[in-house]
């Protein structure tokens, strides 16, 4: 039940690093767009790709820490209680991140525009890099199952910080990847070259941070890394040919495999990660079954999960298909 | 010593618990406003587009499109500060978490949902003007109503819980073993904080909404637009205010009961008795109420109906459980009931006026009244809280744990506190900004630019 309870967990991470993953490399690729002038086209596409689905994009964050806290409030607390530095620092990040969206439509003029604009576009740098030192810290088995570990050496590790990057990295791949799509659809030559040539360069940097990554597994998170390898070894296979297929995809122009193999790359990671700690939570010294909270508490979120599944999952599509679908382009 | 790493750590707990409570109630202030027009705004937004709709009524049309954009922007950030929210539960009170999240955190997942929902329906009515058929497009709307009372619900049964904690087994080491989830999420408090505070968010907005046109009255801007943008609201918030003053006194009546020191707290009762004085202002000190207005029996009355009725005092509560800062939470709920009960009078002039000429009443006081009612009322739902949270002192958990031994030993708390009064001072100021300068847009621009108007979750400028 533990386990069911870890793969919602696990699921909620999913959802969250590809949408909301793909808004921060939007935010990504907004700050790398140059000045002004330069920039507003690729500004105008990710502004337009991003608006609708973004608060829903965000929610996931919200439902990954209500998880956490509700069926593992043991290691909640002991994560909290460690990796408070880099949680912060991520917070801080989402505070100016929705506060630059929520405010940057409406200002007005060009400096007022660019402060809102540069402040939602650093930030999305900032957010995705602390969170992935927080999981580089868990994987590497950083965090006391009674928390309080160190304030900084748990996350100022080489293994911790190239994870960091490398959630940047990837943000930033998703994200050109998806923009590359839309581009597609819409049409618009220019910026499907402009995103093609972002989405290569993203994945490679990714590529390289995800070996780097393993290599700083091998000499920290030893059983991580050796589980990732065995059992996991599989999802690495599928991460990487995803990877590869996807740039195949890239270079041929397809439009309809390129997003879900972009996506599922992540995805593998994400789940041979879970894979490779299993049964630790907080490995090696919180296992799953140990850090659950009691079965009821456990069923009563299966329950709410499930009338998610019921109502949110088909008025998210909804949502989604209306900004994708021309429908809400004409007047009526 | 058997730990010689206890001291320090007590010491850290206690400068950190003072700095916690503040950035954890300034933090929640700030929310609780922009949750309120979460709760209340889509209502507003659908009683004016549906009188749109049905009387064919271009500004009541304006009206609705106005409102869902201002209210685009205070969800968008109303979601950043509610998210801060949530990690301040572990960076703050990590030991609240780790014990009773178990129990604590069920409401917070059907919250979770609720605003996963109004999120996206709040997109697709934003996304959805002009674009969808006039009818669906209402309709696409209906959602966000109910998700906003089904959140209000989860969160304030999460509060609730802790004022009337139920539906867990402590083992002999103090963790939780079993959960109710039905009893945690409907414990005693629930039937009457969750109407409440609904109410309150109703009030909150419907006031502030008409504050808003009634300063543009007594500017001179008499167009209908301005009437009916003072009148769509104030009428909503004069009907929730009766309702709100008897769930209110019933909410009193029943913290009596089941919570003895907050309501001892909150009318300065010393020793347990019958024939309890009601006192009005005034500063509380152990040997008596000083500078208050006094009522013999009234208080004893309204707990139970008759001037015999006992109601437990101060004296009653061991020292180390006495609520702090007892003056405090008097006058809180004093400035609380004396607010309603002037919007009370408010609405009554509404109504008397109303049934007599079918128009508002002429006077610039009347207007007058209504453009403070918006900030009376938030200082209202300020004092309601301050009330229900510092009146539960030294708890976090009624009964079960100290508010001390849930804190965090981390570092820097202070700081962080300084900081985030600096950064939501900041947010603030441009959120307030930003809708001024959206306003005086429409203004300017007159009928029909707030549908042009670019807003967070909507679509870009066709410019």
């Amino acid at each position: 039940m533990s386990t069911a309870a870890a793969v919602i967990l696990w699921t909620g991470a999913t959802f969250y690093a590809i949408f909301g993953g793909a808004d921060f490399g939007g935010g990504f690729w907004d700050l790398f767009a140059g000045n002004a002038e330069k920039g507003e086209r690729p500004r105008m596409t990710i502004q337009r790709s991003l608006t609708p689905v973004w608060e829903a994009n965000h929610v996931w964050l919200v439902f990954i820490l209500v998880v956490l806290w509700t069926a593992f409030p043991d290691a909640f607390s002991a994560i909290f209680t460690t990796l408070y530095v880099p949680l912060v620092l991520a917070v801080l990040g989402i505070v100016l991140r929705g506060s630059g969206f929520a405010f940057r439509k409406s200002v007005e003029g060009l400096q007022e525009r660019r402060a809102a604009g540069a402040t939602f576009a650093l930030s999305s740098i900032v957010t995705p890099f602390f969170m992935g030192t927080v999981v580089g810290a868990i994987a590497a088995g950083n965090v006391p199952a009674e928390g309080h570990g160190d304030a900084f050496s748990t996350w100022l590790q080489p293994l911790p910080l190239f994870i960091g990057a490398m959630f940047v990295a990837t943000s930033a791949y998703l994200a050109a990847v998806f923009l590359v799509g839309d581009s597609r659809r819409a049409e618009d030559r220019e910026m499907e070259v402009y995103f093609e040539k972002r989405a290569l360069g993203a994945g490679a940097v990714a590529g390289i941070f995800a070996v780097v990554g393993l290599v700083a597994l091998h000499s920290e998170g030893h059983y991580v890394y050796h589980h990732l390898m065995h059992e996991g070894l599989p999802l690495v296979i599928i991460s990487a040919v995803c990877g590869v297929g996807m740039l195949v995809v890239l270079a041929t122009g397809g439009r309809l495999l390129l997003r879900p193999l972009a996506a599922l790359a992540v995805v593998a990671v994400i789940w041979g990660w879970f894979v490779a700690q299993f049964p630790y939570l907080l490995p090696t010294s919180l296992k799953i079954s140990e850090a659950a909270a009691p079965d009821a508490t456990l069923s009563a979120i299966f329950v709410v999960f499930g009338i998610a599944c019921v109502l949110v999952l088909p008025a998210l599509f909804l949502l989604y298909f209306l900004a994708q679908s021309d429908y809400l382009e004409h007047d009526h | 010593m058997a730990f010689p790493g206890a001291l320090p750590l007590a010491a850290s707990a206690t400068t950190n618990l003072f700095a916690a409570r503040e950035q954890m109630a300034f933090t929640l202030a700030f929310h609780i406003v922009l949750a309120c027009l979460g709760v209340a705004l889509p209502a507003t937004i659908l009683v004016a587009h549906y009188i749109g709709l049905k009387k064919n009524d271009h500004d009541a049309i304006e009206l609705a499109q106005r409102w869902a954009k201002a209210m685009a922007v205070t969800f968008a950030v109303g979601a950043v500060t509610g998210t801060v929210l949530s990690f301040e539960f572990g960076l703050l009170w990590p030991h609240f978490m780790e014990r009773f999240g178990a129990a604590f955190g069920i409401a917070f997942g059907i919250e979770g949902l609720f605003f996963f929902l109004e999120a996206i329906f709040l997109a697709i009515y934003i996304y959805g003007w002009k674009r969808l058929p006039p009818w669906l497009h209402f309709w696409s709307g209906v959602p966000m109503f109910v998700t906003g009372i089904g959140g209000a619900f989860s969160v304030v049964a999460a509060n609730s819980w802790m004022n009337q904690p139920q539906g867990f087994t402590l083992d002999a080491a103090g963790k939780v073993t079993e959960v109710e989830p039905l009893k945690v999420i409907f414990n005693p408090a629930t039937p009457y904080e969750v109407p409440h505070m609904i109410l309150a968010a109703y009030m909150v907005v419907g006031f502030l909404v008409a504050s808003i046109y009634a300063v543009g009255m007594l500017k001179g801007r008499r167009d209908r637009l301005h009437r009916l943008g003072l009148l769509i609201p104030l009428t909503i918030a004069c009907i929730a205010t009766p309702i709100q003053l008897f769930v209110g006194d019933t909410a009193a009546r029943a913290v009596a009961e089941d919570q003895p020191a907050k309501f001892a707290a909150m009318e300065c009762i010393q020793k347990t008795g019958g024939h309890q004085t009601e006192y009005i202002g005034g500063i509380c000190t152990s040997s008596g109420v000083k500078l208050a207005i006094p009522i013999p029996d009234l208080d004893s009355l309204l707990v139970g109906f008759s001037p015999n009725t006992k109601v437990t005092g101060l004296n009653e509560i061991p020292n180390d459980e006495r609520p702090p800062v007892n003056t405090f939470i008097h006058l809180a709920f004093d400035t609380m009931v004396g607010i309603g009960s002037g919007l009370l009078l408010l609405g009554l002039w509404l109504a008397y006026s109303w049934w007599k000429k079918r128009d508002i009443p002429h006077t610039p006081w009347f207007l007058k009244a209504v453009s403070v009612s918006g900030i009376g009322a938030i200082l209202a739902l300020w004092s309601g809280w301050i009330v229900t949270e510092v009146g539960r002192q030294p708890w976090i958990v009624n009964g079960y744990m100290k508010t001390s031994e849930a804190v965090t030993n981390a570092n820097g708390i202070w700081g962080a506190f300084i900081f985030t009064l600096l950064l939501y001072a900041a947010i603030g100021t441009i959120a307030i900004l930003v809708l001024r300068r959206m306003s005086k847009r429409w203004r300017e621009g007159g009928e029909g630019t707030a549908e042009d108007e670019p807003a967070p979750y909507g679509p870009e400028a066709t410019a």
